[in-house]
């Protein structure tokens, strides 16, 4: 026998003999393992993959010849010529021993137990032939032991706990959190979320601990209420662009939980509160599931026929067409959709609107990275694998927040960071990684909100001139060297002349790029933090310049990472949802490409850019632009400056939304038509690594159509000819007309689970780091980056700066984690106020305040936080009754009218007094705030 | 065209110009022309050219002499 736990034959390593086989492992392999890759069970509880050995249950004693007693396998590593044995009476006498101790402590209520059937306490008293108890059941036990129900996604029975310390060492080594511990000793031993309630702890709800548990002890409510699944799925999260794979385990077609899977390319066995509990939104009594229509936005809702549904549409799209020209419609995509969805609405626009109006939500979010990896390598994406991040000694951590934005990355750069790589955080407030269990960054540079290309800069400068430039790699694979040179050497880029402007100390600067520059693997990673500025495609560039300058890219644990907002955000640009782009980020002025379009869809193509989003909203404003078709984007809620959004979506003629629920856009539509959660689509989403993963559907379609049905029904109506028997044939024809897609199928992803585009004749199984040996555009382009302020200052009359943002239960705007018990961690929305701009305005924790900009108002309660550095404030904008967005203006990025979220002039002032008792919330480092009462918020313009 | 527009195609035109600051100016007007005819929507880039001809109010030089380019 010649086996290795990773399934590798005849590497090198040590033999053993096990039960008379001879097992050839690598180096290091305990003796479990080893069995495990023989295919002999040797019996367990505490151990599981997931996790490190501890040695705790010891069921899995062995027999080793010359080693006294009866070590734990778990923990014994494999020495060559080690000759063992699993099985013998004496063995399995100790096992029944252990087991019976074990049971005598235990509830015997099996057959009413949620985990009969899947415990494996239970597994382990069949295995080891366990048939009495000789120490009865009456005496000193933990049967009593209260149950701790305040988590609202799953129960912790202590009377059911072993004490296995799975749980504990989930949170530590998977989670990264270290919520839970073992209080107490011998007997009195307890798991314990730190002397609170899973509720009140640090507990972040990831639900490892429950996946890890081998008994009832910590069990999700939902089988408790509906019993154990009967059936699995594999699909893929509906939230972040992490893209977590899970198995839906369902009854029928009633999820009963949803379970990471420990072989998904992305989140390898983990999950965060969201992807884990908080899908109860696709089965909420607000679903709209028919559609409707109204001649007028003041007038009730018609429920009507999905016929007459999309024969009203066609037939309103194309009058105004007549009437005002072609260029008068357009539409925008979802990235919440599927990469099928997208390309048939953008196919839709192209072939049978024909005009290029459409755009997508990336346009507010990661259109920058797109524009600023284009223009610097070649291609308009990240350049690693999630995995890549277990290969980096510096994290350079840019304007992201990955514990609430990207919480399963969250936990394997936390690991790695463990390990003992050092993290770089460049971001104005103090965020959780800055110092958390564990953690601490080497630098954090709290600069000024809006002063980020500075940075990136001074950065680079101290890499140019203290003579830490990869000058071979910059030689060999770069272009625009010379002038990129001399721009960045300049002495207003130091980081003593930009110390003025960012705030951030020289010298810290200064450590900070030696730091990652001198590291062997050092890697960027960043968010909205870098894209929703003024000059988020400047930065872009600025950190693309970096990493070429410093050599890092082309290889693991180096590169260039946007943490992507929605799981299809990367899909959705690549699907050609942009104005000027076809599928493949090709412009639409290129000939060629055209022309594969036009001879497959059978129509001539505009070869101009069309409208951005808020082009559109200008133009609509300006009467030339009359409707709009809005596929699963809430934009009177997302998109900045409310009153503007509000008044162009009030001048449109015809607004169409196609969503789950009604919302804040739906109030301007005259057509809603009733689209697809997650759970019932069937297609592809593509997360931020390009890693293209298959999402199943566990029940059929609630309102009878899929999304794809519904814009392909609209093409037809118009009279534009557009059929597909299947979303496999939709991607066939993306596959067809896009290079970077051209091996992927529903088939290949069927068959090897998930590949990151490009995946084509050179890379037939995909390409998980991108730019090795060379760049996509052929050499790297240094591009100069010059700092330039934004034109939004804070005043005297809005002295404060507001940036916006997310948390962990939350996401986005809302529409799906607000209808889901999420809500007990974030209710509202809340103000984070540095203590001294609070106490120069009389306002305490709680208070309700006033933030206004010079565009809008709104109300809020105020959070005291010494997480905010001084002038600056934050708060997220999950909730419409905020509408945060209001106060948020026109300013963008130059480049791509992406908006300039992070900076707004604010004033806050006090409305009302907290009610006595009345805070809002512990600090945000859990799920969340704990629960509050609603306020009474007003927007107004 | 409103007011609203032509304030706004200003105020982004001005910014595109403002990044290619560091260029001599005619290649400055060259890279804001590029970036308008690859990224504005041919009823905005008309618009700017007749705020152009109509004295170009507002607009920064760079931006001026790149919408003779388009």
């Amino acid at each position: 026998m010649d086996n290795a736990p990773d399934g590798r034959a005849g590497c090198a390593g040590v033999t053993v003999r096990l039960d008379g086989a001879p097992v050839r492992v690598p180096s290091g392999t305990s003796v479990l393992q080893a069995a495990a890759a023989a295919g002999v069970a040797v019996p367990r509880l505490c151990a599981t993959d997931s996790l490190q050995p501890f040695g705790s249950c010891r069921l899995c004693l062995v027999e080793i010849d010359g080693v006294k007693g009866t070590p734990a396998s778990c923990t014994t590593p494999c020495s060559d010529g080690m000759v063992v044995r699993t099985q013998t009476e004496r063995l399995a006498k100790l096992r029944r021993g252990v087991l019976e101790l074990y049971i005598s402590d235990h509830p015997l209520d099996c057959l009413t137990c949620a985990a009969n059937g899947d415990c494996e306490l239970q597994d382990m008293a069949a295995v080891t032939g366990l048939r009495d108890v000789r120490y009865g059941f009456a005496g000193e036990n933990h049967g009593d032991a209260p149950k701790d129900t305040s988590n609202p996604y799953f129960d912790f029975d202590p009377g059911k706990c072993i004490v296995c310390s799975r749980c504990v060492r989930a949170c530590d080594e998977i989670q990264g959190t270290f919520a839970l511990t073992i209080e107490g000793r011998g007997f009195g031993s307890a798991v314990s979320p730190g002397g609170s309630t899973f509720l009140g702890s640090e507990c972040v709800s990831c639900g490892a601990c429950v996946q890890a548990c081998p008994t009832a002890t910590l069990t999700e409510r939902r089988v408790v209420q509906l019993g154990l699944p009967t059936r699995a799925v594999r699909t893929t999260c509906a939230y972040c662009g992490v893209g977590c794979s899970f198995t839906a385990e369902l009854r029928g077609t009633e999820v009963v939980r949803m379970v990471p899977d420990a072989d998904g390319g992305a989140n390898a066995g983990h999950s965060c509160v969201k992807g884990r509990f908080a899908w109860g939104y696709a089965t909420h009594a607000d679903r709209v599931l028919a559609p409707m229509v109204r001649d007028s936005i003041d007038d009730p809702w018609r429920t009507v026929s999905w016929d007459e549904a999309i024969d009203h549409t066609a037939r309103r799209l194309l009058a105004i067409q007549a009437a005002y020209g072609t260029g008068a419609i357009g539409a925008i995509t979802s990235s919440r959709c599927t990469n099928e969805e997208v390309y048939v609405v953008q196919k839709m626009v192209r072939a049978a609107f024909g005009n290029n109006n459409v755009d997508t939500c990336a346009r507010v979010c990661h259109s920058p990275t797109g524009y600023g990896l284009k223009q610097t390598f070649g291609t308009s994406a990240g350049t690693q694998d999630f995995a890549s991040v277990e290969a980096s000694d510096v994290v350079l951590l840019i304007g992201a927040n990955p514990t609430d934005g990207h919480p399963v990355f969250a936990s394997r750069l936390k690991r790695r960071l463990r390990q003992g790589a050092r993290l770089i955080v460049v971001d104005p407030r103090r965020i959780d990684l800055v110092r958390s269990p564990h953690v601490e960054a080497a630098h954090h540079l709290q600069l000024a909100p809006g002063t980020n290309v500075a940075i990136v800069n001074a950065l680079a400068h101290v890499v140019v001139t203290e003579g830490l430039l990869d000058a071979a790699f910059v030689a060999e694979r770069c272009e625009g060297t010379p002038e990129w040179l001399e721009f960045i050497r300049r002495e207003e880029n130091s980081p003593e002349a930009v110390e003025q402007v960012t705030q951030v100390p020289a010298a810290d600067v200064r450590a900070a790029a030696r730091l990652y520059a001198t590291a062997p693997n050092a890697a960027i990673y960043y968010g909205l933090g870098v894209t929703e500025h003024s000059q988020g495609s400047t930065m872009v560039m600025g950190m693309a310049n970096l990493a070429m300058a410093t050599g890092n890219i082309g290889r693991p644990g180096v590169g260039v990472n946007p943490l992507r907002g929605q799981n299809n955000v990367q899909g959705s640009c690549d699907m050609g949802s942009f104005p000027h782009e076809l599928p493949g980020y090709r412009h639409v002025s290129d000939d060629a490409v055209r022309s594969v379009f036009e001879t497959l869809w059978g129509r001539e193509l505009l070869a101009e850019p069309g409208l951005r989003i808020p082009n559109m909203f200008d133009a609509a404003i300006d009467g030339t632009f009359r409707a709009l078709y809005v596929q699963g984007e809430d934009l009177a809620q997302s998109d900045p400056n409310t009153a503007h959004v509000s008044r162009a979506l009030r001048a449109m003629e015809l607004v169409v939304v196609q969503d789950l629920f009604l919302n804040e856009t739906s109030r301007f539509a005259h057509v809603f038509l009733p689209g697809t959660s997650f759970l019932e689509k069937d297609g592809t989403f593509t997360n931020a690594e390009r890693r293209i993963n298959r999402v199943r559907p566990v029940m059929p379609p609630r309102a009878g159509k899929h999304e794809w049905e519904i814009v392909c029904d609209v093409a037809q109506a118009m009279g534009y000819p557009m059929t597909y028997d299947h979303p496999a044939q939709i991607m066939d024809e993306i596959a067809t007309t896009t290079p970077t897609f051209a091996g992927v199928s529903f088939d290949l992803l069927d068959k090897v689970g998930s590949v990151q585009w490009p995946c084509n004749a050179v890379a037939p199984e995909g390409t998980p780091i991108m730019h090795v040996g060379g760049f996509v555009r052929g050499k790297g382009q240094l591009i100069p980056t010059p700092y330039v302020p934004t034109n939004e200052r804070s005043t005297r009359r809005f002295p404060l700066i507001l940036t916006t943002g997310r948390i962990l239960s939350q996401y986005n705007v809302g529409t799906q984690t607000r209808r889901t018990a999420n809500v007990v961690w974030h209710g509202e929305d809340v103000l984070e106020i540095h203590p001294h701009d609070a106490e120069v305005r009389g306002v305490v924790d709680g208070d309700l305040v006033s933030l206004a900009s010079r565009v809008g108002e709104t109300t809020l309660p105020a959070r005291i936080s010494e997480r905010m550095p001084v002038g600056v404030v934050f708060t997220t904008f999950h909730h419409p009754a905020t509408g945060v967005n209001v106060v948020t203006t026109e300013f963008s990025d130059w480049a791509t009218n992406c908006p300039e979220y992070k900076v707004t002039a604010v004033q806050v002032s006090r409305v009302q007094r907290a009610p006595a008792g009345r805070d809002a919330g512990p600090a945000p480092s859990a799920a969340g705030s704990g629960p509050a009462p609603r306020p009474v918020a007003q927007a107004g313009a | 065209m409103t007011g609203v527009v032509v304030t706004t195609q200003v105020r982004m035109a001005n910014d595109i110009a403002a990044q290619f600051g560091y260029l001599p100016p005619q290649a400055a007007a060259r890279a804001v022309a590029n970036h308008l005819r690859s990224f504005w929507e041919p009823r905005l880039r008309a618009e700017l050219v007749r705020h152009v001809a109509a004295g170009g109010a507002g607009l920064d030089p760079i931006v001026i002499e790149a919408a003779a380019l388009l």
